[in-house]
């Protein structure tokens, strides 16, 4: 009878935690962790293959910035991928909607159309982003990367601007 | 005793709003994960939805796990302005070729080919709803929910499905 209680007891508990830790990750802030070195030197500056999940950066995700849909050239953003809904890609925005944006490569001068922006890598060779699927509409945006939380070493927030 | 009793009045505060805020929780969840309500009006749904507005019933489960098919109705992020939400069908998922009659462009119908990950949204009303055939094919990811049921006005209560 005991043992009954303390596990309905224990299930109550941890479905409360789960319902409030949904919540708070959705609405407000997360942790994610960091694949890949495409935002490299900012985010993942190297990435050893040994011990690599243990060391690739961990990186705060703040949700505000989705009331409004307000951002700034230079916020890194984390968003679903156009191509497939189940991934998430983290890259910087370089061009918001009306504004002409020159890539580097290919001497094209593009219109972000309304409601669009531009999202680039900072290691633009290992990167897929705006260059390769065009504009992504702003409401795949899921969130604006503010600190780095993990390594110790790296912890500190990121800067407006890729460090080039 | 004084000050006990202010601390048993903050104990009390704090037990309430520990309640409040698991109920908001759950809602959270529940909106987002499972199903909540929408209101929309406009032609562009005619004459499936009516003009004056609707309240429908969204399904959150199914566009989660890649359950949608062509004939839907969906609830959508506009790709114009993310504060916007569109109620429009699906007539097409990623690979199908589309062909669409636009009265703005003449009389011959189009084809277009729905790219990976995205689909072909299109509202009932041919004549007065702006979709896919003036911004393209949506990204999977912009869609919010399935229409499962319309709520509002009750003698048009059931399930809108194809």
């Amino acid at each position: 009878m005991g043992s009954t209680s303390s596990v309905w007891n224990f299930t109550k508990k941890f479905v409360t935690f789960g319902l409030i830790y949904v919540t708070v990750t959705d609405r407000y802030v997360s942790v994610v962790p960091v694949r890949g070195d495409s935002m490299s030197p900012t985010l993942n500056p190297k990435s050893s293959s040994l011990m690599r999940n243990f060391f690739d950066d961990r990186v705060v995700v703040e949700k505000f910035c989705l009331d409004k849909y307000n951002f700034s050239p230079g916020d890194v953003v984390v968003f679903n991928s156009p191509l497939n809904h189940r991934e998430m890609h983290i890259k910087r925005i370089r061009a918001l909607p009306g504004e002409w944006y020159g890539s580097k490569d290919n001497y094209d001068v593009v219109k972000i159309p309304e409601g669009r922006c531009w999202v680039e890598g900072d290691n633009a060779m290992s990167s897929m982003d705006s260059r390769f699927f065009g504009p992504i509409p702003l409401g795949l945006i899921k969130g604006r990367v503010t600190h780095i939380v993990w390594p110790p070493h790296r912890i500190g927030a990121i800067n407006k601007t890729s460090s080039k | 005793m004084r000050f006990g009793q202010f601390r048993n009045i903050v104990k009390d505060a704090l037990e309430h709003a520990g309640i409040i805020a698991r109920f908001l929780c759950c809602v959270h969840v529940t909106s987002n994960y499972l199903f909540s309500t929408v209101h929309v009006h406009g032609v562009s749904m005619l004459p499936t939805l009516n003009l004056s507005g609707d309240v429908l019933i969204l399904d959150h489960v199914s566009p989660r796990l890649g359950k949608l098919q062509v004939g839907d109705l969906v609830s959508v992020q506009s790709p114009l302005n993310p504060k916007r939400v569109l109620t429009k069908r699906i007539l097409g998922m990623e690979g199908d070729t589309v062909t669409y009659f636009d009265p703005s462009r003449g009389d011959t119908t189009l084809t277009a080919v729905v790219p990976k990950g995205h689909t072909w949204i299109q509202g009932d009303n041919v004549y007065y709803s702006f979709d896919s055939r003036y911004f393209g094919p949506v990204p999977y990811g912009l869609i919010q929910g399935k229409v499962i049921y319309r709520a509002w006005p009750i003698d048009g209560f059931g399930s809108l499905g194809h």
